[in-house]
């Protein structure tokens, strides 16, 4: 499984990005061979509208079927479930290993809505 | 014949005040006027004006309609929208509301997999306020797109009238399709350092659009404040001064027009009325 973590950095120790439309970077993290690739997300950062819906585009493109991210707006939330990709949050933790870790020990809950207003 | 926007940059300055008196002025001076209300999300010169709507029209844009067993999901459609109102998963998802109609998507499906259909924003309404043409458009409550309801009130203007177009606030999309292709901008602002900042914005947006425009002040207290230092240094004529007085406020609070004899709002934009008959708003600057 793929996993399309926000984050502010482009490492397992980069702080998490808590947006997911304009969040910096996606670290796409392989939990077959524990490999990462970092995305920049830079144009859609800088979107006047419509960044959440581009970001879900761009991680289903390189093939995440699940998202750990701060919060996802209505249109993002829409995307990614058609898409077929879990949304899952992680508010209070510090980078990205963590973030995986909690996620593969389950403690990390599933959105089952947006957790925000669009802009 | 000629057709005027009254816009200002700062919101609340007084654009509607101004636009409806200058109405009036006109016709009582027998010219034919029309008063386009493009303020669209909160139409205001109505309560003013009174007029008695004749005409309500949908104002609609064309979104994209995707046929799913058609769609290759190659994703040209998502790739050629500006506003990404479109993203192409297992098949193209459409955002209708972030559409603004252009229809790019259609032109760039090679499988013709997207129609076009109409999506309500908003409605333009057109009567009368006396001897004044009225038209406004009013956008539905949480829609965000204001520009092709203003162009639809904006295909109302008649050609034989002067056409006061009254401006939303601001310097953003929506004005640019206010003050575009009008033959004159009155700005109105007020003399206070928001006001000021908000009238260079929207002088450096006119200028931007090659557009011909004058300031008038209200609620003005002296001839010496930065608004009108500014407007000399700059070569901008000042076409009117409102001075700042609680009984042209107290009219406006209970949605009355002020055209009594010698009152203050009638005196102050008289004369820019008769140099707008005359075909040149700036006739009466000294």
């Amino acid at each position: 499984m793929k996993i399309a973590i926000s984050t502010k950095g482009g490492s397992m120790e980069s702080e998490l990005d808590l947006s997911f439309g304009r969040a910096r970077t996606f670290l796409l993290f392989d939990t077959e061979n524990r490999a990462f690739t970092a995305h920049d997300n830079t144009e859609n950062w800088n979107a006047a509208q419509g960044a959440g819906i581009q970001a879900a585009q761009s991680v289903i493109q390189l093939g995440a079927t699940a998202v750990i991210t701060g919060q996802v707006g209505p249109k993002a939330f829409q995307a990614l479930k058609t898409g077929g990709v879990r949304i899952f949050l992680a508010q209070a933790l510090n980078n990205v290993a963590d973030a995986i870790d909690a996620l593969e020990n389950g403690s990390l809950a599933e959105a089952s809505s947006e957790t925000k207003q669009g802009d | 014949m000629t057709t005027y926007a009254i816009a200002s940059g700062k919101g609340g300055t007084g654009k509607t005040t101004v636009s409806v008196h200058l109405a009036r002025l006109l016709v009582e001076q027998g010219a034919q006027v029309q008063y386009l209300d493009c303020d669209v999300e909160e139409p205001n010169g109505h309560i003013f004006l009174k007029p008695e709507i004749e005409r309500t029209e949908e104002a609609t844009v064309p979104v994209p309609v995707i046929d799913a067993t058609r769609c290759i999901a190659c994703g040209k459609c998502a790739e050629v929208c500006e506003f990404n109102a479109i993203a192409t998963l297992k098949t193209a998802l459409v955002f209708a509301e972030l559409c603004h109609g252009c229809g790019g998507c259609a032109l760039a499906c090679p499988v013709g997999a997207i129609q076009e259909q109409p999506r309500s924003i908003g409605v333009v309404e057109t009567g009368r306020s006396g001897a004044i043409g009225f038209v406004q458009g009013r956008l539905n409550v949480g829609e965000a797109m204001a520009g092709p309801l203003i162009r639809a009130v904006r295909r109302a203007i008649e050609p034989d009238s002067i056409s006061l177009i009254d401006a939303p606030p601001g310097t953003a999309c929506a004005v640019v399709a206010t003050v575009r292709e009008t033959d004159y901008v009155i700005l109105v602002t007020e003399p206070t350092p928001f006001g000021l900042n908000d009238l260079q914005l929207a002088v450096e947006l006119m200028r931007e659009l090659g557009r011909r425009c004058g300031v008038i002040i209200n609620r003005a207290v002296s001839d010496h404040t930065a608004v009108q230092a500014y407007c000399r240094e700059e070569g901008i004529p000042i076409l009117a001064e409102i001075k700042d007085s609680r009984k042209v406020a107290e009219y406006y609070s209970r949605g009355e027009m002020m055209m009594e004899p010698a009152s203050a709002l009638r005196t102050s934009l008289l004369p820019l009325a008769t140099s707008i008959l005359q075909g040149n708003p700036e006739a009466h600057c000294s």
